[in-house]
């Protein structure tokens, strides 16, 4: 599915990625833990194609398929989807319209029939139901006067419209109380299916406790210093980034 | 109560070069209007008969309709007086190159409440069109006028309106412009205070090398007047934009509440925003505030949008649309809101 290699990222004339290497097969949950100032965004908004993030060296693939080429745009049409740690606010858009545009505009990009009113209507009722999201919220503008979680429980809920391949979640539990946690892990794990893999970026592991990664990696001064299992995450908790940075230099 | 005089010029006289404004008007600074019309203009000859409708078709409504400055007619004036209801007022242009003008009288009678939906519909080419409006409404009166200015790149248009107001009349105004070689609307309001009220709105809607200049002045002469205004607009390509907005308020104009906003988006290296907005206060028991703003997409909300899939054009069109939107709002008839709405979404995607 996901496929990185030596990928070396600069925001100016700073190099923040510097040589990372990372694969996540289909239907495989992987966690991305390390320090402030490794990388974590960095990764997640060079895979969405945020401009400004110039890719310097190395590839990242979706299924053999070059990603770093692509508008944004033709990055989600082909399965991408970021979960962003801070949602926009875009006033004067309502929800409902942005989600709908969106869901349609990916369908074209792919030769798709466009979603008709009463089905796309239908779909977003029961995944806002599912998310116990309150629907005239979504005839406000984008996330314009939502709390923390509620903005979370939006980008969850784009991602149940948008159905991608490929999940980022960028600090998805920052900002968020145990009870909107909860209900954005289910959201989650809810999605979790063979023919889709997570990339789960958090600094604590908190979240890990509600979505349960198959591999952690530690991401460090720019590239993966460590990779394990479920159990490498609570090491890091209990023991702190400084030991496990120091060992892998 | 007489009014002041309050036009920002002299009176525009397309037979006469010497009537032209230019830039060392003040008031035309930003719009040399000299310059893009040439020194002898040749009188359009008469347009096609035009079907009824035009933009708001859809709306039921008396209707007057100029082509090339002539009603069915011939005539190059007209009065009309609204007791209610909707009117229809078209200045249609199917001229290539030459010159028209006209001039109409709208009253409104004391009471009534209309709505005018006046649109420049031009169909030519590089022509010259000047429309004088006069606008007098009684005591008590509510008008709404909703103006939709399309023509084409090359010509020249000019539109002037004087708006006399008695005691507790209502004058409501929303301008879309999208430019042309030279585009000018023009409104000036007297204000006698006493309950009456005036909002004056207006969007511009910029690409290619058009120019559209808003100007409005609006004079309280009396106490117990309010005036709110929003413009909004956006300026891409190498277009040009001016706004220019004039509230007075005179001695004696106590309890005057006054307010004007301007912003707008340069999407351009090469686009242009003039923004004038300007407050005189002579009164001392008045509220009176104004704001201007000019700035660029948010790259951060463009680039998150199109994280989900929405190509680049159409994301900026929905942030642009968004944009402008708050201006629209603001217009109360309901069809007329949505036929604007509708058209400025379909406008956008072109330019974006």
């Amino acid at each position: 599915m996901l496929s990185i290699k030596n990928l070396h990222v600069a925001i100016g004339e700073t190099e923040i990625l510097k040589g990372l290497s990372l694969d996540v097969p289909a239907g495989e949950v992987h966690a991305v833990m390390g320090p402030n100032g490794a990388g974590k965004s960095t990764l997640s908004y060079t895979l969405a194609g945020r401009p400004g993030y110039e890719v310097t060296n190395g590839t990242a693939t979706l299924d053999g398929e070059d990603l770093l080429a692509l508008a944004p745009d033709a990055r989600a049409a082909k399965g991408v989807f970021l979960s962003f740690q801070y949602p926009l606010e875009i006033p004067g858009v309502p929800a409902i319209t942005f989600l709908r545009t969106a869901v349609n505009a990916q369908r074209k990009a792919r030769g798709e029939p466009e979603m008709g009113a009463p089905e796309f209507l239908k779909t977003v009722r029961a995944a806002a139901a599912e998310l116990k999201m309150d629907f005239d919220m979504l005839r406000r503008g984008l996330n314009v006067g939502f709390s923390g979680g509620e903005k979370k429980r939006m980008e969850i809920l784009q991602m149940a419209m948008l159905a991608p391949r490929l999940l980022i979640l960028d600090e998805t539990d920052s900002g968020l109380d145990i009870d909107a946690l909860r209900i954005v892990a289910e959201g989650v794990n809810a999605m979790r299916s063979p023919a889709r893999s997570m990339l789960v970026i958090t600094h604590y592991q908190r979240l890990l406790d509600y979505i349960i990664p198959d591999r952690v990696h530690v991401l460090a001064g720019g590239r993966i210093v460590a990779s394990g299992d479920a159990d490498l995450a609570r090491q890091l908790e209990r023991e702190g980034y400084d030991r496990i940075v120091a060992e892998a230099a | 109560m007489n009014a002041p005089l309050i036009k920002a010029h002299g009176k525009l006289d397309l037979r006469d070069v010497s009537t032209f404004p230019t830039r060392r008007d003040e008031a035309w600074r930003y719009s040399d209007f000299r310059r893009a019309a040439p020194a002898t203009i040749e009188v359009a000859p008469p347009g096609a008969s035009p079907e009824p409708g035009g933009p708001f078709a859809a709306i039921h409504g008396d209707e007057l309709a100029f082509a090339n400055g002539r009603t069915a007619n011939g005539d190059a004036d007209a009065e009309l007086t609204l007791e209610g209801g909707v009117q229809r007022l078209r200045f249609i242009t199917d001229a290539q190159g030459g010159g028209w003008q006209a001039r109409v009288t709208v009253r409104v009678a004391a009471g009534a409440r209309a709505t005018l939906l006046e649109t420049y519909e031009g169909q030519g080419a590089a022509y010259i069109a000047s429309a004088t409006l006069s606008f007098v409404l009684e005591p008590g009166a509510c008008l709404e006028r909703v103006v939709l200015l399309v023509e084409p790149a090359d010509a020249v248009s000019v539109s002037i309106a004087d708006v006399v107001l008695a005691s507790g009349a209502s004058f409501f105004q929303t301008v879309i412009a999208t430019g042309a070689k030279l585009q000018r609307h023009e409104t000036g309001v007297f204000h006698p205070g006493q309950g009456a009220h005036v909002r004056m709105d207006g969007v511009y809607l910029l690409g290619d090398a058009r120019h559209a200049d808003l100007t409005t002045v609006v004079a309280h002469a009396g106490p117990v007047g309010t005036t709110s205004q929003l413009t909004k607009g956006l300026a891409t390509d190498a277009s040009r934009a001016v706004f220019q907005g004039r509230i007075v308020v005179e001695r004696g104009a106590d309890q005057t509440d006054a307010r004007m906003r301007h912003d707008a988006l340069l999407l351009s290296d090469r686009a242009e925003i003039d923004a004038k907005p300007e407050l005189q206060i002579n009164a001392d028991d008045v509220s009176c505030a104004h704001g201007n703003t000019v700035g660029a997409l948010d790259a951060m909300a463009l680039f998150y949008i199109q994280s989900r899939g929405v190509p680049e054009a159409e994301a900026k069109a929905l942030l642009t649309e968004a944009f402008v939107g708050e201006v629209l709002d603001r217009i109360e008839h309901e069809r007329a809101r949505e036929i604007v709405q509708a058209f400025v979404a379909e406008r956008l995607e072109g330019l974006m």
